[in-house]
């Protein structure tokens, strides 16, 4: 039965790269990436083995591999839906006993490029101590158990949780949640790599202390044993084994509850999380025409859609990014590349639909209605972003006196990428993530084209927007502020008529080819 | 309905599109049939998916389209509202060509397509408002219906429910009522009884009855011939793309139960002695 389920696992993921190219090009890619991933530690680890003093050894393993676990605990809660493909609940029906079961789906975990680097990996590390024979022996024990830590962790974890994370509402909060902690771990790399968060030594130092505390951890016990055993503090050592292989124990019986109880309880639904909005919300604000609709329905999904929020919030990390990679004044250079990305957003709008864009189609509704209603939302949400944005980074640069000029070259700039996306998103629609996909799931990956579209869109975007930018550089660097004014009147009107001529142009478009779009969102989807 | 993916159907290996058909009057008329089809042809890559089909459904019938697995019944249907370019043949709505001008002729189509999304972040009653305003009607009309088709589907205590948590059934209502907002002349539903319960199907059964009975035109697609023979007073039985047999009920079934006559028409009924290990009763 064992050897079933890790065919099984085997045979899936064969089956999943015949399906498309893209699905053979993405797993080459996600092979690339672990190997990359893989190189990089295997580097470090053998630097660490040569190198290293036992101290910063200890530390560096613990550390590291107290991420690991985590990881592994963590990552498939988030990105539940991505390996749903042995999902306990599909062997409902047939007559498995639970050992088989966990012994089954624990080794077919480890199938794929995670559980490979994985294994790898921590092979790799126990040879850290091959100046002591003794230490490596037991890294090797340690290090299995380590890996069952993850695995196990991992698959409690998520039969564990999933009966609350089967909620849409549930799985949303999730998603963004560790989109933030994904953010944090992101910008605190920037700071460390730039030094932002003090010398070697004090980073040092607070690697020590870090793996003081995770050393009697469940999550650094496995990698802490080792090291007690190469320093010869043996008491040490058998107490941190016995945690470990306590919370192995605690972790398989955690599990083995989780199934029984999976096995028995149909999965609930959305049990008492149904979303629910009393009466007709911005249909009653907006004009009551075609396109006052279509922007009703956008401003709808701007608000309530995550993918839509997530676009919006990415705008505001990107200049605190920046900052975190020691950027300062020159983060004003990047505002117009900002506004335009931000303006781009609505380039995937029509393929955000997904095969909803079809109540579009089956009603007579121009082209033009459509793509107006689209991009007048898109202002109302995006266009006081922008607008705070610029005024913040202006006050924060000390750069106020430039506010015209940098208005201007804002402003200008997303109108002009709202023009040219309504254009776009009405020529080409492409594989995006679909309303209610995990946003961390597999994505087919995109092709050339379309890649090469995008950026040619964005490209004449910024060429189109040159005459602003090029007055407020000039208005910021003479410095004249009537350059300024003149920058952002010239901003405005430009931009704004970019925007009415992009909404005619895609409105054309959209009328002689709004059923070839949905031809081609069905045959995505 | 929401989740996975939609087909246009599999079908046979044909190769070329036949010759367009002679192309009849062009305006709006009040004594054309509600809908024409003449050598409607659609091919995905290899697969040809409708190979040339006819069909003219007069006003005021309640038209079946029954067909197996993969026959076409989609595929057609998706090309006779305006939701797919065919690659050959003519579409008239009333006498007006739909493909010529599909601005003009959709306001008169409702249409429930099968398998795809609807934009289900909203709530029922403002999917329903959606749809109302997208076909131009103003404020207070599509208000006005969207409270009456709500109770038309029995769905007014979910009114404010977001459709992404509706069940299947409850979707195919709110996506019927989204058809029925702007008072279509010819109603053309993919699959509209699919995971509606009996209660929900009867009255959606009495409001096309009555509907048809006011002079509009339904066209269905199903899987159930005994919903087909009780509800309709035409049927047309396609497969593998093509029309094997159309016209009045009584016609097509020509005295034996529709059920019977389709297998004939169709074939592929397995016959022999079946398993004969699956006897758990003997012995």
């Amino acid at each position: 039965m064992v050897a079933h389920l890790v065919r099984l696992k085997l045979t899936l993921l064969r089956n999943g790269l015949k399906r498309s190219v893209w699905q053979v090009i993405g797993m080459v890619v996600g092979l690339l990436y672990g190997l990359g991933i893989l190189a990089l530690a295997l580097t470090g680890i053998v630097a660490l083995a040569v190198a290293g003093s036992p101290d910063l050894q200890r530390s560096v393993l613990v550390a590291g591999g107290s991420l690991l676990v985590l990881g592994w605990a963590l990552l498939p809660i988030v990105a539940f839906g991505v390996d749903a493909t042995l999902d306990p609940a599909r062997f409902v029906t047939f007559p498995i006993s639970r050992r088989d079961l966990i012994a089954g789906l624990g080794l077919a975990g480890l199938v794929g490029i995670p559980g490979v680097a994985t294994v790898l990996g921590v092979l790799v590390a126990a040879f850290v101590w091959w100046r002591q024979p003794v230490a490596v022996l037991v890294a090797l024990v340690t290090g299995v158990l380590g890996v069952a830590t993850c695995v196990v962790g991992s698959r409690a974890a998520t039969t564990g949780l999933a009966p609350i994370l089967t909620g849409r509402r549930a799985r949303e909060v999730t998603g963004f949640g560790v989109l933030a902690l994904l953010a944090a771990f992101y910008l605190g790399f920037g700071r460390l790599t730039t030094g932002g968060l003090g010398s070697e030594q004090q980073v040092v130092a607070a690697l020590h202390s870090a793996a003081d505390v995770l050393g009697w951890t469940p999550l650094g016990v496995a990698w802490s044993v080792p090291a007690d055993v190469a320093a010869g503090a043996w008491s040490n050592a058998g107490v941190r084994f016995a945690i470990l292989v306590a919370t192995l124990a605690l972790l398989l019986l955690a599990w083995d509850r989780a199934l029984a109880r999976s096995m028995v309880q149909a999965p609930r639904h959305d049990a008492g999380s149904a979303g629910s909005v009393r009466g007709l919300g911005w249909f009653a604000r907006t004009p009551a025409s075609p396109a006052g609709a279509v922007a009703a329905r956008s401003l709808t999904y701007w608000f309530r859609d995550p993918r839509y929020a997530m676009a919006v919030g990415a705008v505001f990390l990107a200049p605190v990014a920046m900052w975190a990679f020691g950027l300062r004044e020159q983060v004003l250079f990047f505002l117009p590349f900002l506004a335009v990305v931000t303006g781009w957003s609505i380039a995937t709008d029509t393929s955000s639909d997904g095969t909803a864009l079809w109540m579009h189609v089956a009603t007579p509704l121009r082209g033009v209605d459509d793509r107006a209603g689209r991009a007048a939302a898109a202002l109302m949400v995006l266009g006081p972003v922008v607008v705070v944005l610029t005024v913040f980074l202006a006050v924060v640069t000390g750069h106020a006196q430039n506010l015209p000029a940098l208005l201007g070259a804002a402003l200008g700039a997303f109108l002009s990428a709202l023009g040219v996306a309504s254009v776009m998103s009405a020529a080409v629609v492409m594989r995006v993530q679909q309303a209610g996909e995990n946003p961390f799931g597999v994505k087919q990956g995109a092709s050339v084209t379309t890649v090469l579209l995008q950026m040619g869109g964005m490209l004449s975007v910024g060429v189109l927007a040159l005459p602003e930018i090029g007055l407020a550089v000039a208005s910021v660097l003479l410095p004249s502020p009537v350059l300024g004014w003149v920058g952002l009147l010239v901003g405005l009107v430009l931009g704004a008529l970019l925007l009415v001529i992009g909404a005619r142009w895609g409105g054309h478009l959209y009328d002689r080819g709004a059923p070839k779009l949905l031809q081609r969102l069905v045959a995505l989807s | 309905m929401r989740v996975g993916s939609v087909s246009y159907g599999g079908g046979v290996t044909q190769t070329p599109p036949p010759p367009p058909p002679p192309p009849p009057a062009q305006p709006p008329t009040p004594g054309r049939p509600a809908l024409e089809l003449y050598g409607l042809w659609k091919s995905f890559g290899q697969k040809t998916a409708v190979a040339g089909i006819d069909l003219v459904v007069p006003r005021g019938s309640f038209y079946g389209l029954v067909g197996p697995n993969g026959a076409g019944k989609t595929t057609t249907l998706s090309m006779a509202t305006g939701l797919l370019v065919p690659d050959a043949g003519r579409v008239l709505v009333q006498g007006a060509d739909l493909w010529a001008d599909p601005q003009h002729v959709k306001g008169t189509l409702g249409v429930l397509p099968d398998g795809m999304r609807l934009f289900d972040r909203l709530t029922g009653a403002q999917l329903i408002t959606y749809a109302g305003l997208l076909q131009g009607l103003d404020r207070d009309t599509a208000t006005a219906r969207t409270q009456d088709l709500l109770a038309a589907v029995d769905l007014v205590a979910d009114r404010d429910t977001l459709v992404v948590d509706y069940s299947a059934g409850m979707t195919k209502k709110v996506s019927l009522a989204c058809a029925l907002v702007h008072a279509p002349s010819l109603l053309v539903l993919d699959e509209p009884f699919e995971a509606v319960d009996p209660v929900s199907a009867a009255n959606i059964r009495d409001l096309l009855a009555s509907y048809v009975a006011s002079g509009g035109t339904v066209i269905i697609s199903s899987h159930v011939m005994d919903l087909v023979q009780r509800m309709c007073s035409h049927v047309a039985v396609i497969a593998a793309g093509r029309v094997l047999s159309a016209g009045t009920v009584e016609q097509v079934r020509a005295g034996a139960t529709l059920e019977d006559r389709f297998v004939e028409l169709v074939g592929g009924r397995a016959v022999g002695e079946g398993l004969a290990w699956l006897r758990t009763s003997s012995d």
